[in-house]
């Protein structure tokens, strides 16, 4: 295999990393809803604290996204 | 532009070259200037008037300040106070730096490990500082949570100390990677879309499609923007509470 191929296979298999980022977020977003529904009236507290997650978890799928970048682009 | 990275590329503005060391005034130098020149506008002039109802600035400076004033109370308590200028201080640096960022044909500072790497470090080793300060050799039982069955010590103590080393490296990347992709991703789908219209008639068409998709991302950016900046004063609050009150 010549390394041009192998390295847009590369990046196209360090994409797959997004998986484990995209369940977090079901999983943080699924709860933030359902813990609205529970108490409606802390829902400007759980947003706040939903947003603060959804940056940490948002942070992992981009280290992934940015190697498949670089690999690409490389 | 040929490629996406080559918006972090930086240039200088002034060359100056001392002996063997480069201090040309750049243009992330000029980024990073333009950014205390316009916190320092907005801090001063927005609330020159004082007035009790505030006006569109005024509110603006206000809320930066009371976001970050709850926080630092929030997870330091009665310390916030002394801590609080710090705090301020490093989240209007990474707002500006991230907001000035999204100005087409800017330069994003906070894009570059250096910067971020910089910051996460002082804010690290002000940390350990203030810790080993102010409770000497007793701060070390921040690598020791309390009521461990004696058997795990040996293996809690190193899984601990690695997490608190990780500190500096998973703030620095955090911001960077968030920046860095953001605009990256920015690029390749302005570049969908030039070369979508460099095609024939019917894929003229088809280019507005990336260009939608752009402009939704660059809100999506304004949001990444703020919150990154919230996240980096969060996370500096709860390392100083760490420091300070040890668990």
């Amino acid at each position: 295999m010549d390394p041009q191929s192998a390295k847009l296979i590369a990046a196209g298999l360090a994409a797959i990393a997004v998986l484990g980022p995209g369940i977090g977020l079901g999983v943080l977003f699924g709860n933030a809803v359902s813990a609205i529904g529970r108490n409606p009236s802390a829902s400007g507290e759980i947003k706040s604290t939903t947003l603060f997650y959804f940056a940490l978890i948002e942070a992992l799928a981009l280290f992934a996204l940015g190697m498949a970048f670089i690999l690409k682009s490389s | 532009m040929q490629n996406p990275f080559e918006q972090f590329v930086i240039h200088p503005i002034l060359s100056l070259h001392i002996g063997s060391y480069d201090l040309s005034f750049t243009q992330s130098a000029l980024c990073m200037a333009l950014a205390v020149a316009l916190t320092t506008i907005l801090m001063t002039v927005s609330v020159r008037s004082k007035s009790l109802v505030p006006g569109r600035w005024q509110n603006v400076a206000e809320m930066l300040y009371e976001t970050v004033f709850g926080l630092t109370n929030d997870y330091l308590h009665d310390e916030g106070k002394k801590y609080f200028p710090f705090v301020f201080t490093l989240f209007m640096v990474v707002l500006m730096g991230n907001l000035i960022g999204l100005i087409p044909y800017s330069f994003t500072y906070t894009s570059h490990i250096v910067v971020t790497g910089a910051l996460a470090l002082f804010v690290f080793g002000l940390a350990t500082l203030i810790g080993l300060w102010k409770h000497k050799l007793h701060f070390f039982s921040l690598f020791l949570p309390k009521g461990m069955p004696w058997l795990i010590i040996p293996l809690i103590i190193p899984i601990e100390l690695i997490s608190y080393l990780s500190r500096p490296i998973s703030l620095s990347v955090r911001l960077c990677a968030n920046m860095m992709i953001g605009h990256t991703m920015l690029k390749l789908i302005a570049g969908f879309c030039a070369s979508l219209f460099l095609l024939g008639f019917g894929f003229k068409l088809l280019g507005l499609v990336p260009f939608f998709i752009n402009t939704a991302l660059m809100g999506l950016e304004l949001m990444i923007a703020f919150i990154q900046a919230y996240v980096f004063a969060v996370l500096t609050c709860i390392y100083l509470k760490d420091a300070v009150e040890l668990h």
